[in-house]
């Protein structure tokens, strides 16, 4: 267990010295929720009209915060799929350490990333006049549901660097995951604008209930309707399904992880 | 002498075709051994599943006394990997790459620390020791990568073609580490389509071809058993040719080469073939440039053992 800890505290060094060393993942991941809060949060603010007369740059920001942590599938699809390329995950699996520490510091870093891109947007965000209206407590726990959510992202982003292989394609659908992830959940409209039949699909995606239940916590606009458990309850939802798909993503990737360094020759 | 790799009936099959038809392999402790083969004879399947990256279909294969499938941990303990190409993490120094295993491989941060300064000096990286990886030229990639993989001393160190794309003197100094490794004890077993690589380093080889071990032995005895040896005579005046060609018949010469003046005789009699062609060429009186036995090449060996068709797809 403590080699365990040692090996993912080991990996975790390596890839904060890539961070360091590469400050373009972090506005790879911080660029477009910051032009969203810019551009739509700021600019078209008063084109937007919320139900109740809500502010809609209030409404927008934990779904800002969301997207910075939908930029982490790509970085860490990215930079599996580039380890397995160039021949590291060959000589990582050829020493006497296991497979998940080796995974885990991948989405650490990413956790690590995602906390300072979420400062950056937040920051941007609390200029242009957007505020937590709750104390200090709620406004924690509304970032490490984000945090919590960005881990589950990055672990997909894990699984995927490891099915895809393809550079390009991996680039490809990390551009697809967050565009569809943004706008299929309510993270910058209301669920009650989505066509009805991709209704329960939106409601009980992780990003939606996660940013539902970080807008309660901060005290801004929810403007959801509806009598379902993900919309009644978010916080609970959202845990008990990142939870899930946690349980079930990681042991996954561990067993991928062996067979696409197999298949990669 | 102890054998510290050991494979029986090794099998693997890949979706379309059959990498490994049963490779059984024996190497001594402390020896290098060469895995000689073509693209695709099955090379580098043998070393990623002896290295404990790929399982076999079928077949037995142990390194330093533990069962790769069965306790691939335990094996990992004692194997160093350098892969067909450089695995160094591009955007760490050199000096990190190798604290970095070293870390993993179970050192204290101290003694990771040491043991880099270490190999940075042993292989000539000390001076770009502080520079990321990733601008290193392919030499330096090549050394460092080498480097990475003897951290934890290992017992056994697998190349699989480390000469691959190595300019002739980052070759040579390759070469002459590998030999400073096996001095110190290690076994080596490295795949090379370069024969001139293998005849250099190997204590033995095996020829691979289409997953099977078509030849195993000493260089010398592949080139013993692949073709006789001949005599190789040399003329001081090429006109003289045809002449010494008729004093030699009885003994059946097969080569000339006229603008050369030289021709060859098969030693089909051994030793008596050579005295009773140096008598007969003194007493015809002709001068003579060069007189010598030769044996084939391991290209001979190879092209003879892997046909004509691998000849073709070398080229």
């Amino acid at each position: 267990m403590t080699t365990a800890v040692v090996d993912t505290l080991t990996m975790l060094d390596r890839k904060l010295r890539h961070l360091r060393r590469a400050p373009g993942e972090l506005l790879g991941v911080t660029l477009t929720p910051v032009t969203m809060v810019v551009v739509v949060g700021y600019l078209l603010n008063k084109a937007i009209t919320m139900p109740g007369n809500a502010n809609y740059l209030d409404f927008m920001m934990a779904g800002a915060g969301a997207q910075v942590g939908l930029g982490c599938f790509g970085t860490s699809a990215i930079s599996v799929a580039d380890d397995l390329r160039n021949g590291l995950v060959d000589r990582f699996r050829s020493l006497p350490v296991h497979r998940i520490p080796v995974l885990l510091a991948q989405t650490l870093s990413d956790l690590a990333l995602t906390g300072v891109g979420m400062a950056l947007a937040g920051a941007v965000g609390w200029l242009l006049g957007w505020r937590i209206h709750t104390g200090l407590l709620p406004a924690l726990a509304g970032f490490a549901l984000l945090l919590a959510l960005t881990f589950l992202l990055s672990w997909f982003g894990v699984l995927a660097g490891l099915v895809v292989h393809s550079m390009s394609a991996v680039n490809s659908l990390s551009g697809l995951v967050l565009v569809v992830g943004s706008f299929l959940s309510s993270a910058f409209v209301p669920l009650s604008s989505l066509p009805g039949w991709l209704r329960p699909v939106a409601e009980w995606s992780p990003i939606s209930t996660v940013v539902t239940a970080t807008r309660q916590l901060w005290g801004n606009p929810v403007a959801n309707t509806g009598d379902s458990l993900a919309i009644t309850h978010p916080a609970a939802a959202a845990l008990a399904t990142i939870a899930f798909l946690i349980i079930a993503v990681v042991p996954l990737s561990a067993r991928l992880y062996r067979t696409a360094s197999e298949k990669s020759r | 002498m102890d054998t510290i790799i050991e494979t029986h009936g090794l099998r693997k099959r890949f979706p379309g075709h059959e990498a490994l038809r049963g490779i059984d392999l024996q190497v001594p402790a402390g020896t290098v051994f060469g895995l000689l083969g073509h693209n695709g004879a099955g090379k580098t399947t043998t070393v990623r599943i002896l290295a404990t990256l790929l399982r076999a279909d079928g077949g037995q294969a142990r390194v330093a006394g533990h069962d790769v499938a069965s306790d691939p941990l335990s094996a990992r303990r004692h194997i160093g990997l350098a892969g067909q190409y450089a695995a160094v993490d591009g955007q760490l120094t050199g000096r990190e790459n190798l604290v970095l295993l070293g870390r993993l491989t179970r050192l204290s941060p101290r003694d990771a620390r040491a043991r880099a300064v270490e190999l940075l000096a042993q292989f000539d990286l000390t001076a770009a020791a502080d520079r990321l990886a990733g601008m290193y030229s392919g030499g330096m990639r090549r050394r460092l990568d080498l480097a990475c993989c003897l951290v934890h001393r290992p017992s056994v160190l697998f190349l699989d073609e480390p000469s691959a794309g190595l300019d002739p003197a980052s070759r040579q100094l390759l070469w002459a580490e590998i030999r400073a490794q096996v001095d110190a004890g290690t076994t080596v077993l490295l795949t090379t389509q370069y024969l001139e690589e293998a005849d250099q380093l190997a204590d033995r080889i095996a020829v691979l071809a289409a997953g099977e071990v078509v030849a195993e032995g000493t260089p010398d005895q592949l080139k013993r058993d692949v073709g006789g040896e001949w005599l190789e005579v040399s003329l001081a005046t090429p006109a003289d040719l045809p002449y010494a060609w008729s004093v030699l018949a009885p003994l059946r010469p097969k080569d000339r080469d006229a603008a050369e003046g030289r021709l060859s005789v098969p030693l089909s009699d051994g030793m008596s073939t050579v005295a009773a062609a140096a008598v007969a060429l003194r007493d015809a009186g002709l001068e003579i440039a060069d007189f010598a036995i030769r044996r084939p090449s391991l290209d001979d060996v190879y092209f003879s053992l892997t046909g004509p068709t691998s000849q073709g797809a070398q080229l």
